[in-house]
């Protein structure tokens, strides 16, 4: 982890609008060596009575992570990079305390390991200069990861939006979601 | 520096140092008993004692850990004592004793930890109530070939000195020994080939500690294996050297990775805590309309995360906190939909 060559010219922007339900990043996700083959990123039918529409849920990153706050356990950590690392294995003490305050609904509880997991943007990858596995095989662009240049060129007419709000709350994250262009936030209320 | 120290965890921590050192008085009848040779080892478990209760104290001031605290006594405690004490129970023999949840994250991991957290166990056994003069032997007066073992002053068994029961007791360190470097030789060979671990491992956070433990546990060996076969030769090098590890263990006990050892029975609350979550009201989700956690989870996370200082309070006066995270996860997604909706494109 101290020899890394994260890249930090490189984001991820994510785009739910994008996301055709193909389980593609699930699978990839799933390839990540330290998840231990179990997906982290979340693919929903958003309201399954009404819709055919899915999306794609990825851990955001936040700048003040609600997660690592309400940790009883003090497992989970930011790093330099604004990586919001899954739960030490040795703390967590499986409360899910983090599964339940997430804004995003990200944090995954796994029962038979007592432990919290989630995603930690492909830590073993990008902490080497790669991409994170959903992102390199997403049809759609739902998930996608690069420089801010090359998203401008992609997607004119569209701003990536890395603040949400959720009622009184705000909350900067370190991934971004594409919005209409001239976008400042994502109102959740 | 002074300004920086937390005054309640360095009262509980100066309080917790005074009374090991009082049970250290009183329990080796006024020294009496105590052994001059693991002086070194003494101050490093009375600075062990200060720098985990006042992490402990600092630890449980913190709102959800201190919500968590409250909560699984006063559950321990309510009504349903019997109940909540027979989860307590359970959660200790499946998860503390049997280790079930390590094993199931991987066999390997599982034994490797279990033969480690053995071994640790019952070091930690001998060695404390040894160091503090808690216990200590003597030949039974008139004779050469029986033992007493006498516990706080108080004389509690004997045996004889050449039996299978000496055999088993004088080498407990031993048996120590071979367990935790079993397990150690177990989980290096994990942090060596799993890819995944090798991604994100730390040197302080992962490998010194089991490097730490395999030096306490060689040089322990050591100092047998030096006055079996090496007719003591290299016995101050060893008893040196094993000194230095062990301190270096107690001294780092509090900051690093062994502190775990400390935090863990934390998960027994919680299985407390999720028995008579279980038992009660049920929090439901507004968008699934299904139950996703107890009512009581809800509500002290609503409460927890004000006092940190989060307010997801919806303008409808409902929380976000109420919603489950498919829940969460959907309103993101029809807000995104809605944002895009209002711009007149989908995509852009």
């Amino acid at each position: 982890m101290t020899d890394t060559q994260f890249k930090q010219d490189q984001e991820f922007f994510m785009d739910p609008q994008r996301c055709i339900g193909c389980h593609a990043c699930e699978m990839a996700c799933a390839e990540c060596e330290t998840n231990g083959q179990i997906p982290m990123i979340h693919v929903d039918y958003v309201d399954r009575y009404t819709t055919v529409q899915t999306s794609v849920q990825v851990c955001m990153h936040c700048e003040d992570p609600t997660c690592a706050k309400v940790c009883p356990a003090d497992a989970i950590t930011r790093d330099e990079f604004g990586v919001v690392h899954t739960a030490k294995t040795d703390r967590c003490i499986a409360c899910a305390n983090c599964v339940m305050a997430c804004p995003f609904g990200v944090p995954k509880k796994i029962e038979t390991t007592q432990l919290m997991m989630k995603c930690n943007l492909c830590y073993d990858r990008t902490s080497a200069g790669r991409k994170p596995m959903c992102a390199t095989v997403c049809p759609s662009g739902a998930l996608w990861y690069g420089t801010r240049e090359k998203m401008r060129e992609l997607r004119p007419n569209s701003t990536p939006v890395n603040h949400f709000q959720f009622g009184m709350q705000s909350v900067k994250t370190k991934v971004n979601i594409m919005m209409p262009k001239g976008a400042t936030k994502l109102v959740v209320d | 520096m002074l300004s920086t120290l937390n005054p309640v965890a360095l009262l509980t921590a100066t309080l917790a140092t005074l009374a090991l050192v009082a049970s250290i008085f009183v329990g080796s009848r006024n020294l009496a008993n105590f052994d001059a040779a693991l002086v070194p080892y003494l101050f490093g478990c009375i600075f062990a004692c200060f720098g985990v209760a006042y992490r402990y104290s600092v630890w449980l001031q913190r709102p959800p850990t201190w919500r968590y605290f409250v909560r699984g006594w006063q559950l321990l405690f309510s009504g349903r004592a019997l109940v909540h004490g027979w989860e307590l129970i359970k959660s200790f023999a499946v998860d503390f004793v049997g280790q079930r949840f390590i094993r199931n994250r991987g066999r390997v991991r599982g034994i490797g930890h279990m033969l480690m957290a053995g071994g640790c166990i019952l070091a930690f056994g001998v060695t404390f109530p040894l160091v503090f003069g808690w216990i200590h032997f003597g030949l039974r007066p008139g004779g050469i070939d029986t033992y007493e073992l006498y516990t706080f002053g108080f004389k509690t068994m004997e045996f004889p000195l050449h039996g299978w029961f000496a055999e088993l007791i004088f080498n407990a360190l031993n048996w120590a020994a071979i367990l935790v470097i079993a397990g150690v030789v177990l989980l290096i060979r994990r942090r060596l080939t799993h890819a995944g671990q090798i991604a994100i491992q730390t040197f302080e956070g992962d490998w010194l500690p089991l490097l730490l433990l395999l030096a306490i546990s060689v040089t322990g060996l050591g100092i047998t294996l030096d006055y079996r076969f090496m007719r003591g030769e290299a016995h101050q090098f060893m008893a040196i050297t094993h000194a230095i590890t062990v301190i270096l263990f107690l001294v780092w006990l509090p900051f690093g990775k062994f502190y775990h050892i400390i935090q863990r029975p934390a998960q027994l609350g919680v299985a407390v805590y999720r028995r008579a979550g279980t038992d009660g009201p049920q929090a439901v989700c507004p968008h699934t309309g299904e139950p996703f956690t107890s009512k009581m989870h809800t509500d002290d996370l609503k409460h927890v995360t004000k006092q940190l200082g989060f307010d997801y309070t919806l303008a409808g006066g409902s929380s976000h906190l109420d919603l489950s995270p498919q829940g969460k996860r959907a309103a993101l997604a029809k807000a995104h939909l809605a944002a895009r909706q209002e711009s007149g494109a989908f995509f852009g």
